[in-house]
């Protein structure tokens, strides 16, 4: 009898092994595809390298991914979807602030783990951060923070700045004249620009800039936003005498689309792929090349990543528990295709860094070059400040 | 401003004018002839633009653009004879329903055509750099564009004036059946108009790319800024749209050139709303003459039976039945279909009833949700109180905003309410302190004894179902009776004694306070709430499900809800052109029940 | 004291004037034709009776009260009631309920919001119905009925408020000879037993002749002659505006 249970027990706990991990992932695809087409890509294939090593404590890990319509309101009801009908045991992904901010808060509410792979808002590991979220990409402070010492060190006078109007540029605009004040007093922000998201007048903004006579400008603009400033720079000739930081500048998905006309010698923060050649970035780059036949960009890592973060994440914990992978995810060190990382306990931050450095023309296209990795670990405001946010 | 700077930023201003003025344009000859109020306008604008990238690569610039132009022509009439000539005679607005349809479709092929990147086209040959001006360098191909505008601006004024067939074009503005009754082919007409207008669509989509990428996004953006300035200029009149184009296009580059670039996220909507409250039928434009024969008689509308309350009472007792099979997403779902439908009744009521229909309908939905969350967490209601107190929100915003939309109608009236949204929504994207800006509130959950998915539904299917009984019941009431008179026939409604502005104020506020209820709703089924959901696209949805339901029916928009945010979950889940394919069904939907979904059964009992 | 007197009234359009100093009176029992031939000026004088148009000047008082600058709902409720040219009816709704729709208004309810406006009033409707002899089709949409009716229906309508005045823009146009007697026979009645001021224009002259007590005629904005239908016919200057009389 007492054998019977045991075998019936042993069955049991075996099936329970066997079943796969499931990660529920939901992004923006329809609205941001250049960003989130490499993302994907770059999560199948953590997917296939981490089963064919056998999986998770031998269970296999599995994706479910949706597009969440780009709406809060909306990927609630996606994630929800994802927890009830497809039984995911974490959640995973988005792409744009609001959608982040609103998915952490129903992780928080329904008590599952969430992955915030690319929302670089403050505010999801800060004022609305939670035991239950998690985020990997280097925020908006963090990325901001790697370019005020290159700022300073251009030892401009008169800055002007631009950036889409919503909470990214808000935010990155703020902590720029915030840190670049602290580290270069006496400097004066003559002028301040803030079109609204995909939708820049170039040229009326590209004068008005200019009209300000600035030494020196910081952009958070990206994508089509970007695309348009810098023809417009460059024919109304703003940018001759006028040093630019611009934040994202790098990132392949920003920087492909400038050609030609690709600024010489603005600083940027990005991703130079094809001249890592560290063994953990080279290793990635190939297979990566190898199993998509194209290169990667910096939506590759954050998947790739992602992934990799929560099989890490479930092997330390030793279960799919949400409550488990918390405690397991908080102060997880792992490889990534940038180097080593650390999911920070206090504020749940992942310490990936980007890579700081210029543009320049390399054969009718844009490259980054001068470019050194900043760690995100160094580029954190104080832990008494983070608690004083998160309100601990 | 420096004088210079002055300069430079008018002839921005210019240029962006030129730019605008060739996609409102063709808006408005459409319009205009057609009635059809085009969403997919934008649409063609971006496949111009596209064709015009991709040849360009091939041909070189100056070739790409005539041709891009002529190939979305062609594209134009097609969809005209294909799909609009069907249903000119169905109920008003209805072929706005299709349009939109062609909107999802169109984004979708851009997709899988061109991809998902944008991309910027070349610059011009010939005009790629700059000239000095004022001292300052200025892109040639601005200036090649300021003179464009008002050259294709030249040739139409005298395609209309001074050809027979631009005359005719002029009389059908007019009178749309006298043309049809003076023996002229209309169906010929109507093609090229339609022809005509989606070629110059095609050609500022063209004109663009050397300084726009094309992108997916653009499209609704376009249609949008289009609308304006039709509107503002005057429906239909050429020469309206041309002033309007430079009015805003100077508003805008002059907002940014002082330094108030964030005010550009709504100034054209802040444009429109004045020049409607000061001149009803826009700058140029004229009162419209009424719409005669089968299309303005209103279809009765007769209280429910005894079967179909009934029926309704069942469907009540079904849906309280469903928590006992399923805790899981269903009701996650459901919840969704319940505040969408009290949403779209509560636009029924205005658009119905009513004959006032809202491109704006947002505005309430969303007020009524901030509402909840600023009571919730900045005045820390209890989440009863907010749920109870939050339609009063979007009540005050309905009498503000109703005051003044009421005093026009038609299309004036639903841009107005249009405006009105945009303006509430970058209030709300920007009053970080209250609203929480572009990401806005996060944490509004309901009280612990609702949070969990059944007791929220519960209380979603008591509140809703409530609520839509008091709004059908409102129809039937000596008010209700009263707004349908004064949209039967305003005339004869102020000559039996109704002050026919009045009732549809009262309706309007009604509207805004139902609209209100099932935003805070929203709110709390989500937990947060963020500009989105007063954006456009949610006062499109709005309208969509009412059409899908049926505009002539009491429970349509019901049904129209449920289909529609079904549709859009599973079709979403399973397939990568989901937007094509909720588009395709809707284009079917059109075209096999002109009449809406609930009113082609509702003719079936009939029968 | 007349139920309507008019004084001084004048509206024009850009230069055009379409009414020009026109003042009458209107008694209680009256049956007042006011014809013309096209562009005369009668819809106008109409239009400023009962407030869709605002005079330039002039004064229009019902009884001691002055209708100038009020809203035609305002009018109503004084105590006018008016059927249109081109007629004037919901269509969405039936005939009897087109009914109830004014006695609603009528009785004040227009603002009551959870009683069924189907319910209410029933026989009152069906009794005014009776009156204009449309009691049998009380149950049809408007939509479908016939000219004629619809132009008892929109009388109907009128006397849902028991007026003091009643307005009736060209009540005949549109119905067989036969219907357009019985009308007219019903707002005599009605002028006589309930002293109801009646106001109509008119081009039928025989209905004119036939049921008017006295006309007013207007030509290019102003009244050419005024009296009894017999002074009118032998006035000259009116045979020459119909007649083109020498």
């Amino acid at each position: 009898m007492r054998t019977v249970f045991l075998v019936a027990a042993l069955m049991v706990s075996n099936s329970v092994l066997a079943q796969p991990i499931r990660i529920g992932e939901l992004n923006s695809y329809k609205v941001f595809p250049a960003f989130l087409e490499p993302y994907k890509k770059g999560m199948e294939l953590a997917l296939e390298e981490i089963n064919a090593a056998g999986g998770v404590n031998g269970r296999k890990l599995e994706l479910v991914s949706r597009d969440d319509g780009g709406t809060p309101g909306d990927a609630v009801r996606v994630a929800e979807e994802l927890l009830s009908r497809e039984k995911a045991d974490v959640l995973m992904g988005t792409f744009a602030s609001n959608v982040g901010l609103a998915v952490a808060n129903l992780a928080n509410q329904r008590k599952v783990l969430f992955l915030a792979s690319e929302p670089l808002t403050d505010k999801i590991v800060w004022e609305n951060g939670n035991r239950y979220t998690f985020r990997l990409r280097p925020s908006t402070y963090m990325q901001t923070a790697m370019l005020v010492p290159q700022a300073a060190k251009l030892g401009k006078k008169r800055w002007a700045i631009v950036y889409p109007n919503y909470e990214y540029g808000q935010s990155a605009a703020a902590s720029f004249k915030k840190l670049l004040s602290q580290a270069q007093p006496g400097i004066e922000f003559v002028a301040e620009q803030a079109p609204a998201l995909g939708k820049i007048d170039a040229g009326a903004v590209v004068q008005a800039l200019a009209d300000a006579k600035p030494d020196a400008i910081f952009s958070a603009l990206f994508a089509a936003d970007l695309q348009k400033f810098v023809r417009e720079g460059n024919t109304r000739g703003l940018f001759k005498n006028v040093a630019v930081v611009n934040l994202l500048g790098g990132e392949p998905e920003y920087l492909d689309p400038l050609k030609d006309e690709t600024p010489e010698g603005w600083w940027v923060t990005g991703y130079p792929w094809s001249e890592i050649d560290t063994p953990e970035h080279k290793r990635f780059r190939d297979a990566y090349q190898k199993r998509w036949n194209d290169y990667p960009r910096v939506g590759s890592v954050v998947g790739y990543t992602s992934v990799y973060a929560i099989a890490n994440a479930a092997k330390k914990a030793g279960s799919a528990d949400t409550e488990k992978l918390v405690e397991a995810l908080k102060g997880l060190q792992m490889q990534s295709p940038f180097g080593p990382i650390t999911w920070r306990p206090i504020d749940h931050q992942s310490t990936m860094g980007a890579y700081v450095g210029q543009l320049a023309k390399k054969g009718g296209r844009g490259v980054m070059v001068n470019w050194h990795y900043a760690d995100g670990a160094k580029f954190q405001p104080s832990d008494r400040e983070i608690r004083a946010l998160r309100k601990e | 401003m420096s004088g210079s700077a002055v300069l430079l930023q008018f002839l921005n201003g210019l240029s962006g004018a030129s730019a605008l003025f060739l996609v409102a344009a063709g808006l408005s000859l459409i319009f205009g002839v057609t009635r059809i109020v085009n969403f997919a306008h934008g649409s063609l604008y971006m496949l111009g633009m596209y064709l015009a990238v991709w040849l360009s690569a091939r041909i070189g610039f100056w070739a790409s653009v005539p041709l891009a132009a002529a190939l979305v022509a062609a594209g134009g009439a097609a969809v005209e004879m294909l799909l609009l000539r069907r249903i000119y005679k169905a109920p008003e607005l209805f072929q706005l329903l299709a349009t939109f349809a062609v909107v999802l479709l169109v984004k979708d092929l851009a997709l899988w055509a061109w991809g998902p990147e944008d991309t910027l086209g070349p610059r011009a040959p010939g005009f790629a750099g700059a000239v000095e001006i004022a001292g300052r360098a200025f892109p040639q191909y601005d200036l090649l564009l300021i003179g464009l505008g008002p050259l294709v601006f030249l040739l139409l004024y005298l395609l209309l004036t001074k050809t027979r067939w631009g005359i005719l074009v002029r009389a059908a503005t007019q009178d749309r059946e006298m043309v049809g009754a003076l023996g002229v082919n209309q169906k010929l007409l109507f093609t090229a108009v339609f022809m005509l207008g989606a070629g110059l669509a095609g050609l500022g989509g063209a004109l663009v790319i050397p300084r726009e990428p094309a992108s997916l996004e653009i499209d609704l953006a376009v249609v949008s800024d289009a609308f304006v300035v039709v509107v503002v200029g005057g429906l239909g009149s050429i020469p309206g749209a041309f002033l309007a184009a430079l009015l805003i296009g100077e508003i805008k580059a002059f907002c940014i050139g002082l330094g108030y670039s964030k005010i550009t996220l709504a100034v054209e909507f802040i444009v429109m709303a004045v020049v409607l409250v000061l001149r009803p039928w826009g700058l140029l434009g004229r009162p419209q003459a009424a719409m005669r024969g089968p299309a303005a008689l209103e279809a009765p509308l007769d209280p429910p039976s005894g079967r179909a309350v009934a029926a309704l009472l069942a469907l009540f007792a079904g849906l309280a039945a469903i928590p006992a099979f399923t805790t899981g997403y269903t009701l996650v779902l459901l919840t969704d279909v319940l505040v969408f439908a009290l949403f779209a009744a509560s636009l029924h009521f205005m658009m119905g009833p009513g004959g006032m229909a809202s491109f704006g309908h947002a505005a309430y939905f969303g007020l009524g949700a901030y509402g909840a969350g600023v009571l919730l967490l900045r005045l820390a209601a209890p989440m009863e109180l907010a749920l109870a107190l939050a339609p009063l929100f979007a009540l005050a915003g309905a009498l503000v905003f109703g005051w003044f939309c009421v005093r026009l109608s038609g299309v004036y009236l639903a841009m107005l309410t249009l405006a009105f949204a945009q303006i509430a929504w970058s209030i709300a994207f920007q009053w970080d302190a209250v609203t929480g800006g572009s990401n806005g509130l996060i944490g509004v959950w309901p009280a612990a004894w609702l949070a969990s998915k059944t007791a929220f539904y519960y209380a979603a299917l008591l509140v809703c179902a409530a609520a839509l009984a008091l709004l059908w019941r409102l129809v039937f009431s000596p008010f209700g009776y009263a707004l349908r008179a004064s949209r039967d026939s305003a005339l004869r409604a102020e000559a039996i004694g109704i002050p026919v502005r009045a009732v549809q104020w009262a309706a309007f506020c009604v509207a805004g306070l139902f609209a209100g209820l099932a935003g805070a709703l929203f709110a709390f089924s989500k937990g947060s709430i963020s500009p989105e959901t007063l954006s456009v696209p949610r006062s499109v949805e709005g309208l969509v499900m009412v059409l899908l339901g049926g505009v002539q029916t009491l429970t349509g928009p019901v049904w129209g809800a449920a289909l529609f945010t079904w549709l859009e979950d599973s079709v979403s889940r399973g397939f990568e052109y989901w937007r094509a394919a909720i588009g395709g069904v809707i284009l079917l939907l059109v075209l096999a029940f002109p009449r809406g979904v609930a009113g082609f059964v509702r003719e079936r009992i009939a029968r | 004291m007349s139920v309507l007197s008019v004084r001084g009234l004048s509206k024009a359009y850009g230069g055009v004037q379409a009414v020009h100093n026109v003042s009458f009176r209107v008694e209680g029992g009256e049956v007042v034709a006011m014809i013309g031939p096209n562009g005369a000026g009668k819809s106008t004088c109409f239009n400023m009776l009962n407030g869709q148009l605002a005079p330039d000047a002039g004064e229009i008082k019902l009884g001691e009260a002055s209708l100038v600058g009020l809203a035609p709902h305002r009018i109503w409720r004084l105590g006018v009631g008016r059927t249109f040219q081109i007629t004037a009816t919901f269509g969405s709704m039936s005939v009897r309920e087109n009914v109830q729709m004014a006695l609603l208004s009528h009785h004040r309810r227009l603002a009551s919001i959870l009683s069924s406006a189907p319910r209410c009033c029933v026989d009152e409707a069906d009794a005014l119905l009776e009156r204009v002899g449309m009691r049998s089709q009380a149950g049809r949409p408007c939509a479908v009925l016939a000219y004629g009716d619809l132009k008892r229906v929109e009388l109907a309508l009128a006397l849902a408020h028991r007026p003091r005045l009643l307005l009736m823009d060209e009540p005949t146009a549109g119905m067989a000879p036969g219907e357009r007697g019985e009308l007219m026979q019903l707002a005599a009645v009605l002028a006589r037993d309930d002293r109801l001021a009646v106001l109509f224009t008119e081009h039928d002259m025989d209905v004119v002749f036939g049921y008017a007590s006295r006309v007013i005629v207007l030509h290019m904005g102003e009244i050419i002659a005024s009296g009894t239908p017999d002074e009118v016919r032998a006035d000259p200057r009116v045979r020459e505006v119909y007649l083109g009389d020498a």
